[in-house]
């Protein structure tokens, strides 16, 4: 059996539109549940006041930031090295919903600077690392809608992606490599967390409804991708005839 | 319900975040959605197009 005999786009097509509705679900149903947990029974901050609470939304951003950055890599990258067309096409639809987590980031980052640090922003390590991983994903973007060719396209953009990763372990490391205003992680892999287990839950469950509302919008984006790029084969002009039928 | 607006003055700050995380993650959906439909739409059309020129 070949390896990638699922990655065709007309199987991932299909899969992907039945899992959708509950994707959706969980992201509305997780998102609910997280914010009921960070503002009705979490209390307030001692030292940070209400302000904390911006973090519910913050810290789950910038994870899925890196995370979809290093995803979106990882599939031009697979999709570079072994021509699997389905892999391209996964990281052009992850590209604007990381671009998007970026921003609100950096947004709410500002929107909790300004109170806490009393500016806006800074260009310490941490924040311009971020803000250069949302320029790599506007290039990313610029660059596969520049040129024409999809499959040059596409290896151009890989080329971009899989280089720009290296900006992923800087963001990361940046509050332990250098001496940056943003506070180090209060959350981390190695270490028991540095705040109070509600506070720590009520973030959790936001950043499980960030992942479930990434997977859902990305995977709408792909099925639109796949049907652009499909417009001739067969079983797209049997989908529409389906369609058609059923409308 | 005051309260919860001002948010001990940190208000501005606090819902700016929400106001505008909120607002992105219900325009990004919509705009895939439609992305989609039209390519449907397109889709439709090629298929159309072909099956007259068979006839």
């Amino acid at each position: 059996m070949r390896l990638f005999t699922f990655a065709a786009p007309s199987r991932f097509y299909g899969l992907s539109g039945a899992l959708l509705p509950w994707l959706w679900a969980s992201a509305l149903l997780l998102a609910s549940a997280g914010l009921y947990v960070g503002f009705v029974l979490a209390p307030t901050d001692a030292t940070q006041g209400e302000a904390y609470r911006i973090i519910y939304i913050h810290v789950p951003a910038a994870w899925m930031s890196m995370v979809l950055y290093l995803a979106m890599a990882g599939w031009a990258a697979v999709g570079w090295a072994w021509n699997v067309r389905l892999a391209s096409m996964l990281a052009r639809a992850i590209a604007p919903t990381g671009a998007l987590f970026a921003f609100i980031a950096l947004w709410t980052g500002a929107l909790w600077g300004k109170p806490t640090w009393g500016t806006w922003w800074v260009w310490d390590a941490r924040l311009t690392s971020q803000l250069i991983l949302l320029f790599l994903y506007l290039g990313f973007m610029a660059l596969v809608e520049a040129i024409d060719d999809p499959k040059r396209s596409d290896q151009a953009g890989a080329l971009l992606a899989v280089i720009g990763a290296i900006n992923v372990p800087i963001i990361y490391f940046s509050v332990r490599w250098w001496n940056t205003l943003h506070q180090g992680a209060s959350v981390s892999m190695t270490a028991a967390p540095k705040m109070a287990s509600i506070m720590l839950t009520a973030m959790m469950v936001m950043t499980f409804a960030f992942w479930a509302y990434a997977f859902a919008v990305v995977f709408t984006r792909t099925r639109a991708i796949i049907l652009e790029r499909e417009q001739d084969a067969d079983w797209v002009r049997t989908l529409v005839r389906e369609e058609a039928v059923d409308a | 319900m005051r309260e919860l607006i001002e948010l001990g003055g940190y208000g501005t700050y606090v819902w700016g975040s929400y106001l505008v995380t909120a607002l992105i993650m219900a325009v990004e959906p919509l705009m895939a959605r439609h992305r989609q439909k039209l390519a449907l739409q397109q889709a439709a059309m090629v298929a159309d197009e072909e099956s007259e020129q068979g006839n």
